[in-house]
């Protein structure tokens, strides 16, 4: 089980990989759309890669709620508990 | 003692001898896309992979592009439309219920009295059909059978939606499945997922609609069906893309390998790739996810054409037979996925 921190590092280089956003811009308050502006398609390529990496489901309802960063990162980590 | 009596004799394998397409001719652009939704061209390419959509006129309709497509594919495949043994139109935008789209068809091309009928597999109708007369001309059914796939999207879409209207085009592709010294077409990979029913579709039934309708017979105000939601009374198409989108690249990745395993190939095989044209991201990701060789050339007819739901494999292959004489006779993997949700895949010796 991994900790918020490496779960935040690991999610970061997911999101390099998906956009080219430098891995430090992928804080914890950050919003995906507002701020990373990572759209629809691009975050559900996140979603699919993020599952894989961490051995978790992550259900096409819960995207929509996965809003920050922070959310994601908590999701993650509730369920890999 | 009970009479023997025949049943038909079956033939070992089939294959595509033609390939035709009907292209509308009034050229949608995304800045007049931008007119209707708040986007901009750099947006829409960047998303989608579009540049333009091609759409019908107000006087082509439906059976026009698929007589059209039709008639190309019979010159394609050398044949006369007196020799079809059944004809099979996949379509979800023919304005009748009944009858059908296939047997007006028939009528038009000249192929009566073959048996004749509409399938509703939305973006996979044209792997239906191919899956059909596959088994139509092997089991001896018929000799030679007509696959269209046609669509008038540009009928069920509105303008000011964001979901999948703007993805949308119209056109009509063909092509006849007839006998084979060789096999030509590859085990059937198809089936359903009705779980996701409501992913893609229309916002109401025209039973709603007909409701609506003797309401505003009876009352000023027929708008009460759609009251309160963004949906015009005419039903148009919706999706989720983001269910849509996992869906159309994880799991028809996994049946696109599927149906090269059924195959006995490998993508290293293929000449060619020709995906449902839904959006360039999943044909993108789809490549990814499927590892296909650089060498093996990709339909991206999206690019110029927009979604044609049924009608874009047929279209985009026949785009790159003329483009790629040289793929003819090569092995080519084609997959249809969408409302329904639906999905069909089989590897084709191109035509």
């Amino acid at each position: 089980m991994a900790s918020n921190e490496e779960i935040l590092a690991g999610l970061a280089e997911i999101v390099n990989e998906e956009t080219g956003l430098e891995t430090e811009a992928v804080e914890m308050d950050k919003s995906f759309t507002e701020d990373l502006d990572i759209d629809s398609i691009s975050m559900m390529t996140i979603v699919v890669n993020a599952e894989e990496k961490f051995d978790v489901k992550i259900p096409d309802e819960e995207v929509k709620n996965l809003k920050t960063v922070a959310d994601a990162v908590n999701f993650i980590a509730g369920a890999q508990a | 003692m009970t009479a023997v009596m025949n049943q038909t004799a079956s033939r070992e394998f089939s294959r595509i001898h033609g390939v035709g397409s009907f292209r509308p001719d009034v050229i949608v652009t995304n800045d007049d896309v931008c007119q209707w939704i708040d986007s901009s061209d750099e947006w829409i390419q960047q998303r989608t992979g579009i540049v333009t959509r091609a759409r019908a006129d107000a006087d082509t309709s439906l059976l026009d592009m698929a007589e059209g497509a039709a008639r190309s594919a019979l010159a394609s495949a050398g044949i006369e439309a007196s020799q079809i043994g059944a004809v099979i139109v996949a379509t979800v935008t023919f304005p009748y219920a009944t009858p059908s789209a296939a047997s007006a068809l028939a009528d038009r091309i000249g192929a009566t009295p073959a048996p004749a009928f509409d399938i509703s597999a939305a973006c996979a109708g044209y792997c239906y059909g191919v899956a059909q007369a596959d088994a139509l001309v092997r089991s001896g059914m018929a000799e030679y059978v007509l696959v269209v796939g046609a669509e008038k999207l540009s009928d069920v879409i509105d303008n000011h939606e964001r979901t999948i209207s703007f993805l949308l085009g119209d056109g009509a592709g063909a092509v006849i499945v007839g006998p084979s010294d060789i096999p030509g077409i590859s085990p059937s990979v198809w089936g359903s997922d009705g779980s996701r029913w409501n992913a893609i579709g229309m916002t109401h039934s025209q039973l709603d609609l007909r409701d609506a309708v003797l309401q505003a017979e009876s009352s000023p105000d027929g708008t009460a069906l759609v009251a309160g939601t963004e949906a015009q009374l005419w039903p148009t198409l919706r999706q989720d893309g983001q269910t849509v989108f996992r869906w159309a690249v994880w799991e028809m990745a996994k049946m696109a390998k599927l149906a090269l395993e059924k195959a006995g190939i490998t993508a290293e095989d293929l000449v060619a790739f020709i995906p449902h044209q839904a959006n360039m991201r999943i044909i993108d990701e789809m490549v990814k996810q499927l590892k296909v060789p650089e060498k093996v050339i990709v339909a991206r007819d999206i690019a110029t054409s927009g979604n044609t739901s049924a009608a874009s494999i047929p279209m985009a292959m026949d785009n790159m037979l003329k483009e790629n004489p040289e793929l003819s006779g090569g092995l080519a993997l084609q997959i249809g996925f969408g409302a329904g949700l639906v999905f069909g895949a089989q590897v084709v010796v191109l035509p």
